[in-house]
């Protein structure tokens, strides 16, 4: 079966993304999508009812310590990483009109 | 004899008998990378003033009789670039990380440090590890040291370059889909990739953080066991990490006598090269003449692993890289209309087009209406795949088969097709799907004068079998890659 990926999904695909594409991107993108699924749906030969979703191959679940400080304040080194940063914090483009 | 020539462990003795300090030996690997780089291009970050301070640390350390045990005291090491390191830039080998600084240092690489192996610098990659080339880096694809023309596989393909041109005799690696062990099998040179959870994956920048692992890339067997003796073991940072039993050096005896070695026939099929083939079955009868049993058997459902990897690599990494948005490190884009238009201008600018590929792909199978169909789809194949092999692992000790389908491609002839690309994973993948060990080590050159890769995976927990077989082939002297030569 040959996937079709349409105008609004690679819109909607690529807001989820975050990703601002060019109109040749969006098209490239819609291609390499179909290809994809197309190849990905060989999946469905199998038969997989009854079968659980396998997310961790170990059966690890809650891991949990005392909730103990064992680190210092790095603000200020974490801060230097900042495109932007003022007064401790990061700064980012105003977001309230 | 150059230094250079020398594997990890006989450096290692060499400085803790006073024969050399670790900064000659660091030194050493400076004037190589520095002689190397210009063709390889193996290094994102070489970090020469850093190498020499740390290695007189190092010395300081050796003299004052702390670091007796460590058999790497002053060995100098490359560091993929997806590992955090304090204080050292750590890109994933991307435009939007280019000037990242950490403030922190991952688990494994601290772990080196503290047994005293000397840092000289980060190795490239594929960006963000996405890739089976090294052409997906920012800052320009490494070269396979057996033929410039040639790539060194990927992800870990710096990693696996370094080790094989002689800059340093061993290095990390990461391997989510076998980004360890295909470089390895294209560069000539021994890795391994451990059980999930054997190595802490904290300040490792996550691809898909179900797949990935921290393993050791090196020139042979024992000096691969004896590094991830150091870097191995459960971490309160990494809930993933377990408690596990360790010493994998003890697993060094060159002994397969009645070791069953079940060899999947459906490895053997359509795809992979006839040299290649020849030159696995060679060595699957090397070691059957010191007395391992083969069987071959259908290990089934091999060709679903790359689809069900991609679903699950992807919608990982598509939710892993939201992180990346210009506000708190990296790149943030010159000209935006607010913030959104600054996130996605950043990302949009920032990644290349493998990593945005994936990243579409993945945000795609985890939108509403199409996550059941692929994204559970994908983990329900995972634990079909899982429990193939667990069926195998009910009848043998091991697995053996190529770690790739052919030997490295030329550069440029791989990223148009990015499918077939992904078929170069086949016989990598299914192992990070079902979180078993694997190593790739070589074991002969095709008629182009590359090298091969044996790929010998063994249940959760039994490195012990892949090290105990690999080194015993290499105990046969089969293939003795001498990489220095061969640059």
């Amino acid at each position: 079966m040959a996937n079709k990926i349409d105008d609004a999904t690679i819109e909607y695909v690529g807001i989820l993304a975050k990703l601002e594409l060019s109109d040749e991107e969006k098209e490239e993108s819609k291609k390499d999508l179909e290809r994809m699924l197309d190849y990905v749906d060989e999946l469905n030969e199998l038969d997989t009812s009854g079968v659980e979703p396998m997310s961790h191959v170990f059966p690890v679940n809650n891991v949990f310590r005392e909730d103990v400080v064992t680190n210092g304040d790095g603000s200020a080194d974490t801060l230097k990483n900042a495109p932007e940063s003022k007064d401790g914090g990061f700064v980012v483009p105003k977001t309230i009109v | 004899m150059s230094i250079t020539e020398l594997t990890a462990l006989e450096l290692g003795a060499k400085i803790k008998a006073g024969e050399l300090s670790a900064v000659e030996a660091a030194t050493e690997a400076l004037a190589q990378i520095k002689k190397k780089e210009k063709d390889i291009n193996a290094f994102v970050t070489v970090d020469e003033e850093g190498a020499l301070k740390r290695a007189a640390e190092v010395q300081k350390r050796i003299d004052a009789g702390e670091l007796k045990d460590s058999p790497i005291a002053g060995v100098p090491v490359g560091i993929k670039d997806n590992m955090c390191t304090e204080g050292l830039k750590t890109t994933c080998s991307s435009k939007i990380l280019y000037n990242y600084i950490p403030t922190y240092t991952s688990t494994a690489v601290d772990k080196l440090e503290k047994a005293g192996a000397v840092m000289v610098g980060k190795t490239n990659m594929d960006e963000f590890a996405m890739g089976s080339t090294t052409e997906t880096s920012h800052f320009g694809a490494t070269k396979n040291p057996w033929n410039l023309n040639n790539v060194p596989g990927g992800s870990s393909g710096g990693s696996a370059a370094a080790v094989s041109a002689a800059e340093v005799p061993f290095a990390l690696g990461s391997d989510t889909g076998g980004s360890i062990r295909q470089p390895c099998s294209y560069c000539g040179v021994t890795g391994i990739k451990p059980t999930y959870g054997t190595v802490s994956r904290y300040g490792l920048i996550a691809y898909g953080s179900s797949l990935d692992q921290i393993g050791p890339i090196a020139k042979n067997v024992s000096d691969c066991a004896a590094v991830l003796d150091i870097i191995a073991g459960k971490d309160q940072k990494d809930s993933t990490s377990m408690e596990r039993e360790l010493d994998f050096s003890a697993a060094l005896v060159d002994d397969v006598k009645g070791l069953k070695i079940g060899i999947p026939k459906d490895y053997f099929g359509e795809g992979l090269n006839s040299e290649v083939s020849q030159k696995i079955m060679d060595a699957a009868k090397v070691l059957e003449s010191k007395g391992a049993i083969l069987e071959e058997f259908d290990l089934g459902l091999v060709k679903y692993a790359i689809p069900a990897y991609y679903v699950i690599a992807c919608a990982e990494a598509s939710s892993n890289l939201e992180r990346f948005d210009g506000v708190k490190y990296g790149y943030r884009t010159e000209q935006y209309d607010g913030l959104h238009d600054m996130y996605k201008r950043t990302r949009s600018e920032g990644f290349g087009a493998e990593v945005k590929r994936r990243i579409m792909l993945g945000s795609f199978v985890l939108s509403s209406g199409y996550y059941d169909a692929y994204y559970l789809k994908a983990l329900r194949v995972k634990a079909l795949i899982k429990e193939s092999f667990d069926k195998a692992f009910s009848k043998y000790d091991l697995i053996l088969g190529p770690a790739a389908p052919t030997t490295a491609p030329e550069i440029g002839k791989s990223l148009s097709d990015p499918i077939q690309m992904y078929l170069g994973d086949i016989y990598t993948v299914s192992l990070n799907l079902a979180g078993l060990p694997g190593v790739s080590t070589p074991c002969g050159l095709d008629s182009k004068g590359l090298p091969v890769g044996l790929q010998l995976t063994a249940d959760c927990f039994k490195e012990k079998n892949i090290i105990r077989a690999a080194y015993a082939y290499e105990c046969t002297g089969e293939f003795q890659p001498s990489p220095v030569a061969c640059v």
